[in-house]
């Protein structure tokens, strides 16, 4: 193996790769945002990049962060109900952005039947109330 | 062989909570200080250590007072003629989100949460439905309401006065509470300080026009489920209260014209006597705050008065059955504490929102505890432990240091203006969640006893698509009924006090009597006040 070959292969480890930006938000109505703001709080612990929305967002303002922000992943946190037609629309619009690069996860309290819904919907992960923090960044550090 | 004498400093450290260090036996000597007259006097008697009334609940058992409300109005009337045909003697109205938030069930920022967390409410026409042959002249009601709470009571009032009972006679309590809302639960519309003026505009009017109304119900609940220790709990809530009370003597009223009717929300879970010791200290600082800081002469204003019981945040996803258990008990510390009203979470809420079965189970919990136990036999029974009667006294000491803390911060608008409390305690409920995570908190079901592969049948609430349907047809029908040039001018009329400055109350009945919808009405209030941006807290 080349010295070049080598260079190149530091380049991709952990600690040189660029930062995981993950835009945290909070659509609908809904104003239950512990969750949220302990997730970015662990989050940011675990050395990723954080951003997080602030409450009563539209999916089209999310969007629109996620794409100016250029991040990662859009993780939804939701506990009014409204997680399946909420994460439809919002895959729906980044396909039409453009932007289904993107990966989408969602927590909250999702009840065990819309588990599978959501994945179906391609919802990349979902972390009901009660998820351990762990299996959340182990998640995470395999995104890319 | 001697056997090894066990000592106390072998033992495992406990510190609660709120930061006190609990022994393993109390004394006399841990309450040598405590005078009874000074400190805890008899129930009913300053500084109501014991409780408000002198006989409690051996005269008059707590109201029972299940959080009830979803789909449309004819939803949630059944389930109100449920609820009292079992027993329950009050009632405590949940809202859906749009409602809370200002928009009508046809606006696009409302869809897919009509009807969904509570009932959806448009207009006059809504309230009509949801009290149909409820005896409103008698039963009280709870209105969880906060940012639109002038909207919803107004119409509250009009639905009365239509069926020709005295406002003077109208017995309930909207939550009315914006500040909370700031720090937890996040339902706010407008920047903090006009916030704050529609909360003062309720407790004065209904201090003038409603005298069996309590205008605002103070809820550490929510801080508390946000992360909150139990002694912030209380010293946050102090603080609220305080600001509502300061604004409302600018205007002219004096401290027992309008503080009697105060109430107060709090949450129940985590160590029990913890709970229980916050809540005595509480009753014992309130009295003393209003009567020698703010000079009250009335008893009355002195008595901090309460509905307890919830505690969401201690219950688990994880077999949703010991919810039930956790329920009981916290049912039996928020008798200990002396609570007035009591509601409890249902097992299922961390799911969805509560099934029949389980708001019955619920109301026999209470009923149980009420009817089975004794536990109404003897005022404030904990009284004069050692362990008690000590624990009271610190948690005062902590409660007092909290509010110290909010001055500091230039008093609670500035406070949650800036994000302070918000910062705080969203960082601890990160460090509990962390020792939850880790065991050091324990979590049966969850952290110990967990099991895997668990059954997990939930009775889930499914959004009747239908009943949005009918929702928006009928605001429509209603729209088109209504004699619009009644309604912009009675809009008008609300904007033009708005600029005066004006309590908006007798201009949002004559509003709402037009069927003016909660989002009309909360478009003028908009416009005029802008809408609070939050701090960047994180």
């Amino acid at each position: 193996m080349g010295e070049a070959m080598v260079a190149r292969q530091l380049n991709t480890t952990p600690q040189q790769k660029k930062r995981l930006r993950i835009l945290l938000a909070k659509p609908g109505l809904d104003g239950h945002d512990k969750a949220a703001k302990v997730i970015a709080l662990l989050l940011r612990d675990a050395g990723f990049e954080v951003l997080y929305t602030g409450l009563h967002r539209t999916i089209d303002e999310i969007v629109n962060t996620a794409i100016q922000e250029d991040v990662d992943v859009i993780g939804l946190s939701i506990y009014s109900g409204i997680h399946v037609p909420a994460s439809e629309e919002l895959l729906k619009k980044l396909k039409e952005e453009g932007a289904d690069d993107i990966t989408v996860i969602v927590g909250g309290q999702i009840p065990p039947r819309d588990v599978k819904k959501l994945k179906d919907l391609g919802v990349a992960a979902v972390f009901p109330v009660g998820t351990r923090f762990e299996e959340i960044i182990d998640f995470l550090r395999k995104v890319k | 062989m001697p056997k090894k004498e066990i000592r106390e400093e072998d033992l495992r450290k406990v510190v609660l909570e709120s930061g006190i260090e609990v022994k393993p036996i109390y004394r006399p000597e841990d309450i040598k200080d405590l005078d009874y007259e000074r400190d805890i006097g008899d129930p009913g008697e300053f500084p109501f250590t014991r409780g408000i009334h002198k006989f409690m609940y051996r005269y008059r058992p707590w109201t029972m007072r299940q959080y009830s409300g979803f789909g449309t109005p004819e939803d949630t009337n059944s389930r109100f003629k449920f609820l009292i045909e079992h027993g329950q003697n009050a009632l405590n109205v949940a809202f859906d989100l749009p409602t809370q938030n200002g928009l009508d069930s046809d606006n696009p920022l409302a869809k897919w949460e009509v009807g969904r967390v509570g009932m959806a409410v448009d207009t006059l026409k809504d309230m009509e439905i949801a009290f149909d042959e409820i005896p409103i002249d008698k039963i009280s009601t709870s209105l969880t309401i906060n940012a639109t709470a002038p909207i919803i009571l107004a119409m509250y009032f009009v639905v009365a006065e239509k069926r020709g009972v005295d406002l003077k006679d109208i017995r309930a309590t909207p939550q009315n509470d914006i500040l909370k809302e700031f720090i937890g639960r996040g339902a706010w519309i407008f920047p903090v300080e006009p916030s704050v003026k529609l909360v003062c505009d309720i407790i004065e009017f209904c201090a003038k026009n409603a005298p069996k109304v309590y205008p605002v119900s103070v809820c550490g609940y929510h801080i508390r489920e946000s992360g909150a220790t139990p002694a912030q709990e209380i010293g946050y809530a102090f603080s609220i209260a305080e600001t509502y009370i300061d604004k409302v003597l600018e205007r002219g009223l004096k401290v027992d014209e309008f503080v009697p009717r105060f109430s107060f929300n709090f949450d129940i879970f985590g160590n029990m006597f913890e709970q229980i010791a916050k809540l005595r200290a509480a009753r014992r600082l309130w009295a003393r705050i209003i009567r020698d800081k703010y000079g009250a002469k009335n008893p009355e204003s002195m008595k901090m008065k309460m509905i307890a019981g919830g505690g969401g945040a201690g219950l688990t996803f994880e077999q949703p059955e010991n919810n039930i258990v956790r329920g009981a008990y916290y049912a039996l510390v928020s008798a200990l504490s002396g609570t007035q009203t009591m509601a409890l979470c249902t097992f299922d809420e961390a799911y969805t929102i509560p099934s029949a079965k389980a708001s019955l189970l619920a109301l026999r919990t209470m009923q149980i505890l009420m009817e089975e136990t004794g536990v109404c036999d003897t005022v404030d029974p904990l009284a004069g432990s050692y362990y008690i009667e000590w624990l009271t006294n610190e948690m005062e000491k902590k409660i007092v240091g909290v509010m110290e803390e909010v001055e500091k911060w230039g008093g609670m608008m500035h406070a949650v203006e800036h994000g302070y409390v918000q910062s705080k305690i969203a960082r601890q409920a990160y460090e509990m969640q962390k020792k939850i995570q880790s065991g050091e908190i324990v979590k049966v079901g969850v952290n110990k006893y967990r099991m895997e592969e668990e059954e997990r049948e939930i009775e889930l609430y499914d959004l009747d698509m239908n009943a949005v349907q009918r929702q928006i047809r009928r605001l429509k029908e209603v729209k088109n009924n209504r004699d619009n040039l009644k309604v912009k001018e009675s809009l008008d009329e609300l904007r033009k006090a708005i600029k005066r400055d004006e309590n908006l109350m007798p201009y949002i009945m004559e509003a709402v009597r037009h069927y003016a919808t909660v989002g009309e009405i909360t478009q003028v209030l908009k416009d005029e006040y802008g809408v609070f941006k939050e701090p960047s807290i994180l």
